[in-house]
């Protein structure tokens, strides 16, 4: 029992990995002020053009670097059209969303289903041989790696840095930074791609590590949506943001393990449920933050979080 | 009154082509990078869509669903609301009305059974847009994150259904349920893709669509609730009441789409009935400016897109998708156009 249950958490560790990528990328955005709908094409276009560079290169590393690129290139143009030119956010992350997914089926299609180099397990001299802990933590692939280390980093980043600082200001302020000397179009520019980067580089975490390969359907589409969900569940707090995408892990999960003990039920049932239900927690939280002042409790106080005030608001300065 | 008609007619063409020469331009660029001719593909284009009436009705087939769903987008858009959840909409109207549609032969009229199809397509599309509207209103979930999840529960229904109760005889796929009797197909004459029935209902609702919206109270009371929520209180309006009423709206004319989709194409209900006209409905208000008479219009290129695409694997080798760029890229040129000119009109 012991050893399936930590094979279990491996799997949940590894599947959660480029959703936490995704998830925090976009809170990164959304602190600063700004909503980047357009995750569900861009994860799908990063992902083609990571897994097309590291088949042409023969290296998955290259392959990173090309989709985190991408990533940051559509939040660009996000900020150009949504920050600098005053449209809605909404509109323009909308039409980026479907640009980008058929525009990664158009140009990958040359690439489908071809073999290309992937990411495997590295494990960590050492300590992967640690009971229990070790195949967890301690024995997987860099990518899941980097998902452990970017949630504090993140966390740290925002609280209790300056920048931080300035990024959250703006987030709820920007008429209040712009008195006192920030640039808030300007800052929002920077987080905005920083954040692109990092949901660029989830695309690539799944064509190059967690679902190896290019295709179509790819994986890794509604994806983005789920991310999307996941920063309102986890309250615009990184630390939440991840407890919730591994939540959606063990969703994933458990569907695998349902599906072989109801063989009658059509596989194709358990592959979409984590969906919905995600999203229907969303509706149980909000409730729960109705009942809270009365209650007063402790649990459901962590479960809450307000929005950026400035969020998705246009900001005039002059 | 005459000639300013025109004028902005004339006004919103221009403009247009405008939006899709940058559109075509940025796209061509990418094609020629990719060693591709754009004049080809583009002759290919419209001799896929147009070059005969099999193919313009072809053509005509896919404007249906996408006005319909426009149409209902046009509602929800006025009161301000993002109604994702469309496609899920469109799936339930086709599983309602493949459940009238398979109720006992003989025992109904085919012509009563088909009426019953459409009205249970318009209820079924507008209580799932009723949910999404009270998942909003009641549960405070944002109608963005509300619709996405309705249409995943759709999309589960409508596979369970097909691999499991409602399965073919011996084997369940991705290939859908038995045919529909021939009876309860929608006719349409020899050599037409697209049946007038489809048709003239589309043309039908666009038009009550746009008479709603401009000439009645409740099309002020939507733009009021549109335009700010807060102030339309104090006129006696219920902003959630509106809400709910244009969700259901919307709903309706998308499960009306999807049953036709039943009916009318398919004669049979597929995992894919939707097609992802919602979403392209979606693109083609906001490329309409979410204005009324630029809709059909908008809807007939975007379908000639998408019909002409179909052959280009086959000819050509190339991805069909290119339609869908060509439609964001139209859609994001729109928005940077509209940023840029109010850019120059600040300065």
């Amino acid at each position: 029992m012991d050893i399936s249950l930590s094979v279990l958490a491996a799997g949940i560790a590894a599947t959660s990995a480029p959703l936490i990528f995704a998830a925090l990328g976009e809170t990164l955005t959304e602190k600063a002020g700004v909503i980047n709908l357009s995750l569900d094409g861009t994860i799908l276009l990063s992902a083609m053009t990571g897994f097309v560079t590291a088949s042409a290169t023969g290296s998955v590393w290259p392959g990173f670097v090309a989709a985190a690129g991408t990533g940051m290139a559509v939040s660009l143009i996000l900020v150009v059209i949504g920050v600098w030119l005053g449209q809605s956010q909404v509109a323009v992350g909308f039409a980026l969303t479907f640009l980008c997914r058929d525009l990664a089926y158009f140009l990958g299609s040359d690439y489908s289903r071809i073999a290309g180099p992937q990411l495997l397990a590295t494990p960590i001299p050492g300590l992967a041989d640690l009971p229990f802990l070790g195949p967890i933590i301690f024995n997987q692939s860099p990518v899941v790696y980097a998902s452990f280390l970017v949630i504090p980093l993140l966390w740290y980043a925002l609280f209790h840095t300056r920048q931080g600082l300035v990024l959250r200001a703006v987030g709820e302020n920007p008429d209040g930074c712009w008195a006192r000397g920030i640039h808030p179009k300007l800052t929002q520019t920077v987080y905005t791609v920083l954040g692109g980067g990092l949901i660029g580089l989830s695309g690539a975490a799944y064509s190059l590590a967690v679902k190896p390969g290019w295709g179509r359907p790819q994986g890794c589409e509604g994806i983005g949506w789920i991310a999307l969900a996941l920063v309102i569940f986890g309250g615009w707090h990184p630390l939440r943001v991840a407890f919730g995408a591994y939540i959606f892990g063990i969703l994933q999960m458990s569907g695998i393990l349902l599906q072989e003990v109801f063989p009658t039920i059509p596989s194709q049932i358990f592959q979409v449920a984590p969906f919905p239900l995600m999203i229907f927690t969303l509706v149980i939280i909000h409730f729960s933050r109705n009942v809270r002042s009365k209650t007063g409790s402790r649990l459901l106080a962590l479960l809450s979080g307000a929005p950026p005030m400035a969020l998705g608001k246009k900001h005039e300065q002059n | 009154m005459k000639t300013t008609l025109y004028q902005t007619a004339i006004k919103r063409v221009a403009r247009f082509t405008i939006i899709t020469g940058l559109a075509f331009g940025a796209v061509s660029l990418l094609l020629f990078a990719l060693h591709l001719s754009p004049l080809s593909i583009a002759h290919e284009m419209t001799t896929g869509a147009v070059s005969n009436w099999m193919r313009i009705s072809h053509m005509l087939s896919i404007w249906a669903p996408l006005l319909l769903c426009s149409s209902g987008l046009l509602f929800t858009f006025r009161a301000g609301l993002w109604n994702i959840g469309i496609e899920g909409q469109m799936v339930m109207g086709a599983i309602c009305a493949t459940a009238i549609l398979r109720l006992p032969e003989n025992t109904i009229p085919p012509s009563l059974l088909l009426l019953l199809a459409m009205t249970g397509g318009l209820l079924g599309g507008g209580i799932w847009g009723l949910f999404a509207g009270i998942l909003k209103n009641r549960g405070g979930v944002n109608e963005i994150f509300g619709g996405l999840g309705l249409n995943f529960v759709a999309q589960g229904i409508i596979l369970w259904l097909i691999f499991g109760p409602w399965k073919r005889a011996g084997i369940a796929s991705m290939s859908g349920t038995n045919l529909l009797p021939r009876v309860l197909w929608l006719h349409s004459p020899p050599g037409w893709r697209v049946t007038p029935v489809a048709l003239t209902l589309t043309c039908l609702a666009f038009i009550l669509t746009a008479l709603i919206l401009s000439n009645t109270r409740f099309g002020l009371q939507l733009k009021a609730v549109g335009k700010n929520a807060l102030a339309s209180r104090l006129f006696g309006i219920h902003p959630e009441f509106v809400g709910l009423a244009a969700m259901m709206l919307g709903g309706g004319l998308a499960g009306l789409a999807g049953c036709l989709q039943v009916v009318g194409v398919y004669h049979r209900l597929i995992p894919a009935i939707s097609s992802g006209y919602g979403y392209l409905g979606l693109l083609i208000v906001m490329l309409a400016g979410y204005r009324a008479a630029s809709v059909p219009f908008i809807a007939l290129f975007f379908a000639c897109l998408a019909a002409g695409s179909i052959q280009l694997p086959i000819v050509l080798q190339i991805d069909s998708s290119l339609s869908g760029v060509i439609q964001g890229a139209c859609v994001l040129s729109a928005l940077l156009l509209h940023g840029l000119q109010k850019k120059r009109n600040e300065q």
